[in-house]
């Protein structure tokens, strides 16, 4: 049975026919031509299809875009442009957060996602208290992004970039400390170059 | 140095730049094949019929219920192919088949108005079978004599002898399962015949040559009548080098039977039931050692489960072969190595492509050998590492051995292992309950193809008489950063910034005749191409500009952007009142000033690049020869920690030194080598692919057909801390730039933490003990392993092997 509905993507309204049964993601991709959410794994089991629908980040393959008439669609080609990246865009590019790239976009989504989630204290798995402030520390980080798949395992990268963008700050105190070790020769008593290092580590490295 | 190998002054590579499409990626903007089809909307979807049983004959084929379905434009049978019905090179992979092979195997496709119309067909079609009894395991095939393939044997020295004359001998079986490249992008293309009558194939391929021949076989076509482009992968790690092939022909097939463009994607249930994947290997092996430790002789079988079709099984199987050895010398041994047929699909490549599983056995033998010996698995496998001189089985030096030592050294101070190691003993003194272990493994991995003709490469270079540069290479780009590299390689070769300098889609109307985008070589083979065609461009432009500035053109420098007599760039000298010649030898040009006299003068600004691998050599009849270019070198130290309740481990801290020579681009190298860990790790620890083995009416059916069943590495197993060095001071002379190929040889560092898990199930048993691990090392593989150590340990005198075990670690 087709249903004529009307979603807000990226702040455009989109109105658009749809099968009763048709997913929010193939009426994203095959009815709008908004390619932003890719499709990996048609089960919502790897997240690469993961958008901001009212703000709140779903698996847009398991949801029924009938259902989601008049809602508001955030994908990743809508948090920012090229040239004016949201600050974890910038921070997945500036840390190599991917190497294909396919999981990206929902990688991204996801974090913003959950970041506000986050923010409102909404407790995970491994928070220790439900009722304190979370701190989004690289067990919180890795448990609440734990439903996007990243198949070139670019994990401690994207661990890192959500890291940069939730608290720039501590992140660039952790970033200059290692760059400092970075520029320590390493190992040879002579006075070889020094090598390049990548710390990925969530603790202080070495 | 070679001139390969000679960086100029400044150059782009080596600088740690992002991914050339990080911005598209982050925004999503970046487009995949699937991405392209979504705005034909006039495209027709092709979808599988496919097979319900593992081995029949299908007997009829009707298809008037399935094209009365409502959309339903035509059904695609053996009937319509006017060409040859085959999906490969080889002759054995018929892509419409007389015959099912496997279960999920695709006997005819569907073309539908929308993805449902085509998928309600498909359940329409109606498909008689004659059921056939099946071989799904390797040990099914053994017993039935199903080979396929040659026969290989890889021999050198005396190794009946020195086993007979060893001191201590040891002997092991074990399977390695089967490995899905879940890239998560699916395979897909998409066909069309475009304005100038040329059919258009996008596919999402590493080898656009061999989709070109495929589909041109398939249609009885010319290449000259067909272009593959393939834009970018989701991911392919060896899983798109063949497979994508008969899925373009089905749907290049699709667009010339009906005028329509076709749309073609596997939904992750069709990509796993119906394409290859890393192949299972059975293996054992026969170990003689001295009682110094060191290894006098190996004799090993290696039976790998080819699936269906032949595929790129022999190349697996040669290099399977050819990295037996890993770091160490072996000088008497014999590997006997052969690929069954079974009915399941057809196995292929898959990163490392039969590196990973020869190096894992002759790390099993190290492993499990190093307690009944009574040393300390780290010192064993330091001990048998190569020497200067040394040569491989297969004949080849090894040239620059003398950096396994170096890294090894390096390694084991950056992850402070001594200590580390006292750590974790005394750590297990008190938990009887918990043990861990920390391990280190080596790495030796030869580079090129082990087929001395795919040693080659093409690009075309353009520039523009404004000085902008459009380059195009043969190799494709699944996320490994190939892309990335080539933009610093021509950007390198003509003094530009990288900015300057833009990339075309891969097609196989630019550059013929490619190689498949695999064996880690992408960078090394178009690197070589693209700095050609560079490099005669520069030339040819030296010559324009040597005229302009009054100097010989061996005097003119290109850098940054600017042309300029050697030596003057920046000096500001020509504001010093000196003659005209020498104002004009202190001028500084812009590139785009070159490039505009250059076009003015009828020189040409595009040269067609080419490379091929010197010095390359191999005799597969003798098993003897040089394969390889040269060797990439590595070592991962990884610290466990198992649960002796459950199996259940976490992997605590993993340090790693990796040579990548002198890296094009470290920060793309620093993820490849992360990310090949992860994989690595995967397949060695969760990644448990399962098939019905039962004689129930799905025998022969994948039962881990999606990532609810099939674990793939995620957040949670990360290690705690990962460090990753590049090992420095070292320059490859025989490569581009000095660099070295990187996009395989980390994968085998995750060999640690298997060493380190097997060590910590030791732990839970009596020191001496010979110490086995199943292959994956799940939590579930690890319980039964420390149970049965446990076990020994409550009956100590029936399971220990050497008189005086003096065990010093793990």
């Amino acid at each position: 049975m087709d249903q004529n509905i009307t979603l807000y993507v990226d702040g455009n309204r989109r109105p658009v026919t749809v099968d009763t049964r048709t997913t929010l993601l193939d009426a994203l991709r095959d009815r709008l031509d908004v390619t932003s959410p890719k499709k990996g794994c048609d089960h919502g089991q790897c997240g690469a299809c993961t958008v901001l629908l009212n703000g709140r980040r779903v698996t847009s393959c398991l949801v029924l875009a009938v259902a989601y008439d008049g809602a508001d669609v955030t994908t990743a080609a809508g948090l920012g442009s090229d040239d004016e990246l949201h600050p974890v865009q910038q921070a997945f590019l500036d840390r190599d957060g991917f190497q294909c790239g396919y999981c990206t976009p929902g990688q991204i989504c996801s974090a913003v996602g959950m970041m506000e989630e986050a923010e409102r204290g909404s407790p995970s798995h491994v928070s220790a208290n439900l009722n304190d402030p979370v701190e989004l520390t690289d067990e919180e980080i890795r448990e609440r992004m734990s439903g996007n798949l990243c198949r070139c395992g670019a994990y401690v990268n994207i661990v890192a970039a959500i890291r940069q963008a939730a608290d720039p700050e501590a992140e660039q105190i952790r970033q200059a400390r290692a760059e400092r070790q970075r520029n320590e020769p390493v190992l040879r008593e002579d006075d070889a170059p020094t090598s390049y290092q990548v710390s990925v580590s969530g603790e202080e490295g070495r | 140095m070679s001139r390969l190998a000679e960086r100029p002054a400044n150059p782009s590579v080596g600088k740690p730049d992002p991914h050339e499409s990080a911005a598209g990626h982050v925004t999503g903007h970046a487009l995949y094949t699937d991405d392209i089809s979504t705005a034909r909307t006039d495209a027709l979807t092709a979808w599988p019929v496919q097979a319900p049983h593992a081995h029949a004959r299908v007997t009829a084929i009707r298809t008037e219920a399935a094209t009365a379905v409502p959309g339903v434009v035509r059904v695609l049978t053996a009937a319509d192919v006017p060409g040859v019905n085959d999906a490969g090179e080889g002759g054995d992979e018929p892509l419409f088949p007389a015959e099912v092979m496997y279960y999920g195997h695709p006997v005819c496709w569907v073309l539908g108005e929308t993805p449902e119309a085509a998928r309600i067909g498909s359940n329409a079609v109606e498909v008689d079978y004659e059921e056939l009894d099946s071989l799904i395991t390797v040990a099914d095939a053994v017993a039935a004599g199903s080979y396929q393939g040659n026969h290989r044997v890889s021999r050198r020295g005396d190794p009946e002898s020195a086993l007979d004359e060893a001191a201590h001998v040891f002997s092991g079986e074990i399977e390695t399962h089967a490995q899905e490249h879940f890239y998560l992008e699916t395979h897909a293309a998409l066909a069309y015949v475009d304005e100038s009558d040329q059919l258009y194939v996008q596919s999402s391929t590493q080898n656009p040559s061999e989709a070109q021949v495929i589909v041109a076989q398939v249609l009885g076509l010319s290449s000259h009548e067909v272009t593959v482009q393939s834009l970018r992968m989701g991911g392919g790690f060896g899983g798109k080098e063949t497979q994508p092939h008969g899925l373009a022909a089905v749907a290049a097939l699709g667009t010339t039977l009906t005028g329509r463009p076709v749309r073609l994607r596997l939904n992750r249930n069709q990509d796993i039931t119906i394409t290859g994947k890393r192949p299972g290997f059975r293996m054992s092996w026969k170990a003689g050692f001295d009682d110094a430790g060191k290894l006098v002789g190996l004799k090993a079988t290696m039976t790998p489960d080819g699936g269906w079709s032949l595929d790129l099984m022999e190349p697996v199987l040669s290099r399977a072969l050819c990295h037996i050895d890993n770091a160490y010398w072996i000088p008497n041994i014999e590997v006997d190595g052969r690929t069954v047929k079974t009915h399941k699909t057809s196995h292929t490549a898959f990163r490392g492509f039969g590196g990973p599983q020869g190096i894992f056995l002759i790390e099993d033998v190290f492993g499990s050998s190093a307690p009944a010996l009574g040393i300390d698995p780290a010192e064993l496998r330091r001990r048998n590492f190569y020497q200067p001189g040394h040569t491989t089985p297969y004949g080849q030096p090894v040239r620059d051995c003398e950096r396994m030592p170096a890294i090894w050294s390096q390694l084991r101070q950056e992850s402070d292992f001594a200590a580390r190691s006292a750590e974790v003993e005394s750590f297990n003194a008190a938990h009887p309950h918990t043990k861990r272990a920390l391990a280190i493994t080596p790495l030796k991995f030869g580079i090129s193809f082990n087929q001395t003709s795919m040693n080659q490469a093409g690009a075309l270079v353009l520039v523009y008489k404004d000085g902008s540069v459009l380059i195009n290479h043969g190799g494709t780009e699944m996320g490994q950063g190939l892309h990335t590299k080539m933009l610093q390689v021509a950007a390198t070769a003509l003094g530009l910034p990288r900015t300057a300098v833009r990339l075309a889609p891969t097609r196989t109307d630019k550059v013929p005749n490619t190689s498949a985008t695999s064996a880690s070589t992408g960078a090394d083979l178009n690197g070589g191409a693209v700095k050609n065609a560079c490099d005669q461009i520069r030339d040819r432009m030296a010559d324009v500009a040597a005229g302009m500035l009054g100097v010989e053109p061996a005097d003119v420098d290109f850098s940054g952007g600017m042309v300029s007599a050697s030596g003057a760039s920046g000096s500001g000298a020509s504001r010093s009142g000196a003659s005209s010649a020498s104002s004009a030898s202190n001028r500084e040009l812009t590139f785009a000033d070159v490039a505009h006299e250059a076009n003015a003068k009828r020189v040409q600004l595009h040269a067609a690049g080419y490379y091929r691998t010197e010095g390359l050599q191999w005799d597969p009849e003798t098993w003897t020869g040089t394969p390889f270019k040269y060797f990439a070198y590595g070592a991962a130290a990884a610290e466990v920690e198992v649960d002796g309740f459950t199996g259940a481990y976490r992997t605590r801290r993993v340090d790693i030194v990796q040579d990548a020579g002198d890296s094009l681009s470290p920060m793309i190298d620093v993820g490849q080598i992360e990310g090949a860990f992860v994989q690595g790790a995967g397949w060695l620890t969760l990644e448990d692919m399962r098939w019905d083995t039962s004689d129930g009416p799905t025998r022969g059916r994948l039962l881990t057909q999606s990532a609810s069943t099939y674990k793939l590495p995620s957040f949670s197993e990360m290690p705690s801390e990962l460090n990753v060095t590049l090992f420095d001071e070292a320059r490859e002379d025989g490569a581009i730039y000095g660099s070295k190929a990187v996009g395989e040889p980390p994968l085998m560092l995750a060999f640690s933490v298997r060493e380190a898990l097997r060590q910590a199930v030791a732990a839970f048993g009596p020191a001496g003990r010979k110490a086995e691990l199943a292959h994956p090392a799940t939590p579930e593989a690890v319980f039964w392993a420390l149970e049965a150590a446990r076990d020994a340990a409550r009956q100590p005198a029936t399971d220990t092997t050497t008189p005086n075990p003096t065990l010093t670690g793990g």
